[in-house]
């Protein structure tokens, strides 16, 4: 049978079909529906973890308890997860183990676009970079069968097209693989140095055994054309040259690393010159230059941002193969229309008694709340990774003498992620700064997905919710005090008398999320524009669904009206108007 | 079988993705080759989404070049202005007349011009702007402008209505199927047919 998947999708589909019992991630554009679709098949456990890190140890549990595992996550997720990925690379595996990395080339959603296929070379893995849909579902059987052959964990490397691209993927039945057990193995599982030290020769010895297994696998293929001029390429960059030259000789890399240096040697060789076509670094290039091969690349096509069909076409037509570029060029005529918070958004509150109170600084994280960096707000003024709010904070207070003023502003699933170990900091080293956590209660940036705090895991069953303010008490935080962030006079004076306080304190603002688990549902607020004085006060909230309207007062000043339709009756700004122009909608008609 | 290149475009919460996988099974169902793409993310957050349908013999890439679309659906009129640009020459212009306004406006910062369809019009005189803010109130559901958009895309291709109908009945919740078979027939008569 034949459907359309996306390359999350496919991933998912795979590790079905090849027999993976176990799976685990943490969500983050673009690799969040990886986990999400493979909770739709109960022949594979999953779970939600708290951290990349996290996901990958268990993943790696799982693998030694002799089944086949897989973990998920975004590029700088794989960060996080590098310290047990290192030593994975020395210690091998039971049962097939894949890491998949989406990498974001162009930061459509991320705060770097580094290169992941690096990390291939870096923990001396196999690479698998699929092209399309068809080939992330057949690299996962691939990536098991190589992890078990080759004993060593594989990296599976998609970029943003390819994990969110649909094509078209035939489906096939499951293969179960037997769970082999665990079986003690002192030198392999124990990473003590004497141990170490052995494997690093293992390692060595792998991965010359993968050098030979590239020459002759199958993922490596040539592809007859037309011309004098050859092509190396693989992933995303591999249907954009297809698109772009449907007939060049291609040598398309399924398996990146370690490189097939023989098999390129003989490309390489058959042609007048060959061009290598990769988006982001010159990982391949680099490579094939160290062996003496020559070869071109980075001087046609750019190191930076995505490619796309004309990326690839203006490359090409300046290394001489094309007579024509691309020269469509982006003409803004309309006007800008950047990412806001949801109406209604719980963060908002928070915001703006922070905003109120004056806080001098507000360092930031990664989430839905990083928009108060932008307009409307503008009051964020750090965002570096997951968890650094707090870190960052603490720093700044040494070094500018006093935490009074300075605020760290963290979401429940982040502080999670990264943020605890921040605030045992904030208490070893006596900070005096405010911490806020903007508890939402769910990992809302990426769509909604269960955390700690959700109350249940990811194949849906009811699981313990954790209680910050223990937590944060029984590190020794002294003063921790939880605010419903609606409440906008209580929200204030606690953030303006902790923004002040010599000492460290943990604000909670509590609220749920309009959007996720559910769409909250209460009465909606209109406004009674006859009572508007134009003050404009609603509008500092920065609710989308509060607009200027045309129609002015006596005095001139600009009314203000609630588009209903979008309006989720948070009830905020009915606290800021002091004319009783904002009402609740039952009051319509009054 | 003519490749085609469609570009649909709009603002978040306007159905924009479920349009453009209806089509695409569609087109897998008539046996095309299909690819399609789209960024999620930051862009959900009331932002610009733009989807890419892409159907052939064989289609490579998911994402169509830039100045390449033969057919470009587009939700919301500023947002028609914004991708013009990526529209082939000679491609097909199909554009909601529904205006969303966007909160940075609020901030006094920017206007949201009053004449977007003109300015659509001098530069391509040929698109075709839909009045689907009428659409939208005949059939009293402001959620089924992507389903107008297929029945007008319905019009391009020489398939039956009852094989489109198909897998939109199947795409969207039960309890709204009718208004959606009602919308589809609307695009295709808001195009003349």
């Amino acid at each position: 049978m034949k459907v359309l998947l996306s390359g999350n999708e496919a991933i998912a589909r795979g590790a079905y079909e090849y027999g993976c019992v176990f799976a685990a991630a943490y969500p983050g554009t673009p690799s969040t529906e990886i986990l999400e679709n493979i909770s739709q098949y109960k022949e594979i456990k999953c779970q939600w973890s708290p951290n990349e890190k996290v996901a990958t140890e268990v993943a790696i549990g799982a693998s030694f308890a002799g089944g086949r595992a897989l973990c998920a996550m975004k590029h700088v997720g794989v960060n996080v997860a590098a310290d047990p990925l290192m030593t994975l690379s020395y210690i091998g595996v039971k049962g097939g183990f894949i890491i998949v990395s989406a990498d974001d080339p162009g930061m459509h959603s991320s705060q770097n676009e580094q290169d992941n296929r690096n990390y291939a070379k870096f923990a001396k893995i196999p690479l698998l970079e699929p092209s399309d849909s068809q080939e992330a579902k057949d690299f996962v059987g691939y990536g098991f069968e190589i992890s078990e052959k080759f004993d060593t964990p594989v990296l599976i490397r998609l970029t943003t097209r390819t994990s969110h691209g649909k094509g078209i993927v035939e489906l096939g039945d499951r293969k179960e693989v037997k769970v082999k057990g665990f079986e003690r193995d002192f030198t392999k599982y124990v990473a003590l140095p004497m141990n170490a030290r052995k494997r690093r020769f293992v390692v060595e010895e792998r991965e010359k055994r993968l050098k030979e297994y590239v020459e002759k696998c199958e993922l490596n293929r040539i592809e007859e054309g037309k011309g004098n001029i050859g092509f190396i390429t693989s992933g995303i960059s591999y249907v954009h040259l297809k698109e772009v030259l449907p007939d060049a000789p291609i040598l398309k890399l399924g398996m990146p690393y370690p490189l097939p240096i023989e098999k390129i040697k003989n490309f390489v060789k058959r042609f007048d010159k060959v061009i290598v076509v990769e988006e982001l670094d010159p990982f391949l290039e680099e490579q094939i230059k160290a062996h003496g091969i020559e070869v071109y690349g980075k001087e046609f096509f750019p190191e930076i941002g995505e490619f796309s069909p004309e990326v690839v076409r203006n490359g090409l037509y300046k290394a001489g193969v094309l007579k024509e570029e691309n020269k469509v060029e982006v003409k803004e005529k309309a006007i800008p229309r950047p990412p806001v918070f949801c109406p209604g958004c719980p963060h908002l509150g928070i915001f703006y008694a922070l905003k109120r109170a004056r806080a001098k600084i507000v360092t930031g994280d990664i989430g839905c709340y990083t928009l108060a960096a932008i307009k409307p707000f503008e009051i964020m003024d750090t965002c570096v990774c997951m968890g650094a709010s707090i870190g960052n904070a603490i720093g700044m207070e040494k070094v500018l003498g006093s935490g009074k003023g300075i605020a760290a502003v963290i979401g429940d699933s982040t502080f999670v992620h990264s943020g605890i170990t921040g605030l045992i900091e904030a208490v070893y080293n006596k900070s005096t700064i405010t911490i806020v956590i903007s508890d939402n209660s769910i990992t809302a940036m990426t769509g909604g997905q269960p955390d700690v705090r959700t109350g249940f895991n990811c194949e849906g069953e009811e699981t313990k919710r954790m209680d910050f303010k223990e937590l944060a008490e029984a590190i020794g935080v002294e003063h921790v005090y939880v605010v419903n962030p609606i409440n906008m006079d209580d929200t204030f004076k606690i953030v303006k008398r902790e923004l002040e306080a010599d000492h460290l304190s943990l604000i909670i603002s509590q609220a749920p999320c309009v959007l996720y688990p559910q769409k909250v549902k209460r009465e909606k607020f209109y406004v009674e524009l006859e009572n508007c004085t134009g003050c404009a006060l609603c509008s500092k909230i920065g609710c989308q669904a509060i607009y200027r309207t045309e129609e002015k007062t006596e005095k001139g000043h600009y009314k203000w009206d609630i588009d209903v339709a979008l309006c989720t009756g948070c009830g905020l700004c009915i606290q800021l108007c002091k004319f009783d122009a904002i009402r609740p909608i039952s009051r319509k008609g009054e | 079988m003519n490749g085609k290149n469609i570009l649909l475009v709009g603002v978040g919460g306007q159905g924009i993705v479920l349009a453009s996988e209806i089509m695409s099974e569609f087109f897998r169902r008539v046996g095309y080759d299909v690819k399609k793409s789209e960024v999620h993310g930051m862009a959900q957050r009331g932002g610009i989404v733009s989807s890419h349908v892409k159907i052939g013999e064989k289609v490579y890439s998911p994402m169509i070049e830039k100045g390449k679309a033969d057919i470009m659906l587009s939700f919301e009129k500023m947002e028609t202005l914004r991708w013009l640009y990526y529209v082939k020459p000679d491609g097909v212009i199909v554009s909601s007349n529904v205006k969303i306004v966007p909160p940075i406006v609020s901030t006094g910062e920017f206007v949201y011009p009053e004449d977007v369809e003109e300015s659509i019009l001098k530069e391509r005189p040929d698109a075709k702007i839909l009045d689907i803010q009428s659409a939208l109130k005949e059939l009293g559901n402001d959620k089924v402008t992507n389903v107008i958009m297929i029945g007008a895309l319905s019009t391009m291709f020489g398939f039956s209505p009852e094989k489109w109908l198909e897998v939109i009945k199947e795409a969207v919740p039960k309890k709204v199927v009718d208004v959606n078979v009602e919308a589809f027939k609307k695009g295709r008569s808001l195009m003349g047919s």
